[in-house]
């Protein structure tokens, strides 16, 4: 790797470099003869064996002598989950979905070769049953606006080069070249950017509060100590696109006059350690980090530091200590960590997402980003969109979307054609948006005033089938078992919130320990120390704003109306409806249920484990549920 | 505090694995005056349990002698974080995402499901060493949920009468 030394070398670099991504941008304008095969190796199609597609498609390119022709390669998180893996050919611009290792031989033989799109894995149009070939016809990406994640299944993460041909390490050259440090907050402060970690503090503040802090040392950390269940932005973006936090980063740096920054990432993300380590050897190489950058005079180095699985962690002056070495429990603000964080130095903390934004904002300005989102609330934000919904998958919508757009137009409706029930957002520190709030468009004061918060990106979506105290009571739970412990209203007072809602889901709730629910969780949410306490009665609070009735028909009735709380429910079998099929009994895990063949069948009520196995399965609906 | 030397120091595990961890230790360079030197100590626990497979209280007394720093402290990092045991994991260390999108997709009964056949609660490794449960907190492959994740393979839509088969697939891995 040659080593660039000016902002002139980068330019020359970003020229020579730019046609690499041809096939893949300019797709029918296209004029050469390369054909390009990306797979999506985030970790999701990992799982599904993408990585043995990509082996397989080189074994065979090799076999059939196309490699002057075609190259297959991996790239990051295309979003499209529920599909996954996903498969795209440039310039064909075709979009094949759930590709199993053995389809890498038809896609060399019939698409490459013969030059027939195989039908059987285009996307079906959920609606028209049409097989669509471009990405762009596909439903779920229709609203969607990609900034955070431009280059997440563009571009070969491991490939530096392709990240600078889609001008990457071009606004670092910006920065350091025509701009002071002072003119580059300016601009960020102009965009509006917030931050992304859910927060949503303005990014140029914080960094002007640091810049303004005068010290021999101040320090960048990128908070990728992703705790969110069920949130994982981050984690694509450092996968499928390192490069674009450590220019950031060292953008950041600049900024507010820091030579030294970390990335504070969780020890659950072995691929994303891979990538970044790679990436930061790479930037060392070329020149990007070091000294001297680009010939300005600015020094910038980044170390990785891992955590060691705690949720607390994603606090920053938690995650300060814990790269000291300590243990991860958060101190009061102020002092603010721009005034005195690592190691009691002027420190910076951002997430990998706000980070993710700040390169189109110096090269494309701030007024460009300015203009998508709402009035308080800038550019795009990505959503991870999981639970009961048909298209999971990681989406990026420009701020002010509705709900109603994200989960039905984008995220396909709920599973089943069941009836939606509510969005939970911001995860253990948020609550429910419910039909009633479907059109309310998405930012961060709107989440705020219907009681919700943006969080980090985290949307799960709840059908009928999801009771929502037992949804309560798993975010307690979580809580529980994550609070450090330091403060007493968030030790104690979540343990107690904790025992009450296992005492509803158990049937032996009272009317009173309602109203206690509602007390307590203000007590707590008032006296705690951090933004972990005085958020985590959230859940609790909003679940009883939109669904009270629930709770009493839980404490009153004793019942659980989605069927989910198990001491609340008991399954049988219908004798006339039985014909003894035996699906039933071959399924059940635990071999409760008896019976001959063609002859009604029993549920023994001791071993039921209530799983519901059964009565998903039964197709005679010859099992109720009580 | 009065520094010990480590070779002194009680040994309960083969001596090639210290040497493993004190040629790690030893790369870090660390100054033992260095008033930061203590931001080392989640890398060096971290390394210690990927060659130890747990970190039992005379391996955290290694490591504090070695990096000059109180055994309280260490154990305070030790028992602070959910990364680091001080209980040996199984030959098979099952963990079962209890993720939000998991969760909703019905991982409870995945996991209450482990614990009937293997006849051990989360948190436990069986007699012979061979399995061990635990939860974890969100994989990020939210489409395939409910997710079981066992050593470093991903289980995808996993159905509680799936779990026997996934048990049995383990043994047969081992025996070839």
């Amino acid at each position: 790797m040659e080593k660039i030394k000016t902002y002139q070398e980068l330019t020359e670099t970003h020229d020579k470099v730019k046609s690499l991504l041809d096939p893949r941008i300019l797709l029918d304008r296209y004029q050469g003869k390369k054909r390009e095969i990306l797979v999506c190796g985030d970790t999701g199609c990992q799982a599904s064996d993408s990585q043995k597609i990509v082996t397989r498609l080189n074994e065979l390119i090799l076999a059939n002598n196309l490699e002057d022709t075609v190259s297959a390669k991996i790239t990051g998180c295309f979003g499209f989950c529920e599909k996954g893996p996903i498969v795209k050919v440039f310039p064909d611009d075709v979009f094949y979905t759930q590709v199993t290792p053995e389809d890498a031989d038809a896609i060399v033989e019939n698409h490459i070769i013969n030059n027939r799109v195989i039908q059987r894995l285009l996307f079906v149009h959920p609606e028209t049953n049409q097989r669509i070939v471009p990405e762009k016809e596909i439903p779920f990406y229709q609203k969607q606006k990609r900034v955070a994640l431009r280059n997440c299944g563009l571009i070969d993460p491991d490939n530096i080069y392709e990240y600078i041909a889609n001008d990457g390490y071009m606004a670092l050259g910006k920065v350091l070249n025509d701009m002071q440090s002072q003119d580059v907050i300016n601009e960020i402060k102009a965009a509006g950017l917030r931050g992304r970690g859910g927060g949503g503090f303005p990014t140029g503040l914080k960094w002007e509060g640091a810049l303004k802090n005068e010290s021999d040392e101040k320090f960048i950390i990128c908070n990728a100590d992703e705790g969110d269940p069920g949130a994982f932005m981050d984690r694509s973006i450092m996968e499928g696109d390192p490069h674009s936090v450590l220019e950031a980063m060292t953008i950041a740096g600049y900024a507010i006059q820091s030579n030294k920054g970390y990335i504070y990432i969780r020890a659950e993300y072995p691929s994303c350690i891979a990538r970044l380590k790679k990436a930061i050897t790479q930037g060392e190489e070329i020149g990007f980090l070091g000294d001297n950058i680009l010939g300005s005079g600015f020094d910038f180095t980044i170390e990785l530091k891992y955590g060691a699985g705690a949720f607390i962690c994603g606090e920053e002056t938690a995650l300060i200590h814990s790269i000291e070495g300590r243990r991860g429990e958060p101190t009061t603000k102020p002092p603010f960590p721009s005034d005195s964080g690592l190691w009691g130095k002027p420190t910076c903390v951002n997430n990998v997402e706000t980070y993710a934004n700040v390169c189109p904002i110096i090269n494309k300005g701030a007024d460009w980003y300015a203009g998508i989102g709402t009035e308080t609330s800038k550019g795009t934000k990505v959503f991870a969109l999981a639970g009961q919904i048909n298209n999971t998958g990681l989406v990026e919508v420009p701020m002010g979307i509705t709900l109603q757009e994200i989960v039905y137009d984008i995220g396909g409706g709920i599973q089943d054609n069941r009836r939606f029930k509510a969005v939970q957002t911001g995860g253990p520190s948020g609550g429910c948006i419910t039909r009633a709030n479907l059109e309310t468009p998405i930012d961060y004061d709107s989440l705020a005033a219907i009681g919700s918060m943006m969080g980090s990106g985290g949307m799960i979506v709840l059908s009928e089938k999801d009771c929502i105290v037992n949804i309560a009571k798993f975010y307690l739970e979580f809580t529980v078992e994550e609070s450090c412990g330091k403060c007493t209203p968030c030790r104690v007072g979540n343990k107690r919130l904790l025992e009450i809602l296992e005492k509803i889901t158990q049937g032996r709730g009272t009317m009173e320990d309602i109203e206690t629910l509602k007390t307590l969780s203000e007590i707590i949410k008032d006296t705690s120390l951090c933004g972990l306490g005085q958020t985590t009665p959230n859940p609790v609070l909003s679940t009883l704003k939109y669904f009270e009735d629930e709770y009493i028909t839980h404490v009153r009735d004793r019942k659980c109306p989605a069927g989910v709380c198990q001491k609340l429910i008991t399954y049988e079998i219908v004798a006339e409806k039985c014909k003894g099929c035996t699906a039933c009994s071959r399924l059940c895990p635990v071999g409760c249920i008896s019976g001959a063949v063609k002859e009604a069948h029993v549920i023994d009520q001791e071993l039921c484990i209530k799983c519901g196995v059964c009565f998903d399965k039964c197709k005679f609906t010859a099992i109720i549920r009580n | 505090m009065e520094l010990l030397d480590p070779a002194k120091q009680k040994r309960v595990f083969p001596d090639e694995m210290y040497e493993k961890l004190n040629g790690f230790v030893d790369d870090l360079d660390i100054d033992p005056a260095d008033p930061r030197k203590k931001g080392n100590l989640i890398q060096v626990l971290r390394k210690g349990q990927q060659i130890f497979g747990y970190l039992p209280r005379e391996l955290q007394e290694y490591v504090a002698v070695r990096l000059g720093i109180h055994h309280a402290e260490v154990s305070g990092v030790v028992s602070f974080y959910n990364f680091f045991t001080t209980t040996p994991k199984g030959e098979f260390t099952i963990s079962v995402c209890m993720g939000t999108a998991c969760y909703v997709n019905g991982a409870d009964k995945i996991l209450s499901q482990f614990e009937r056949i293997l006849g051990i609660k989360s948190g436990e490794v069986t007699e012979d060493r061979k399995f061990s449960i635990d939860s974890l907190r969100c994989v990020g492959a939210c489409s395939l949920a409910p997710v079981v994740t066992i050593n470093d393979k991903v289980y995808g839509r996993v159905a509680p009468q799936d779990v026997e088969k996934i048990i049995e697939d383990c043994l047969v891995q081992e025996e070839a």
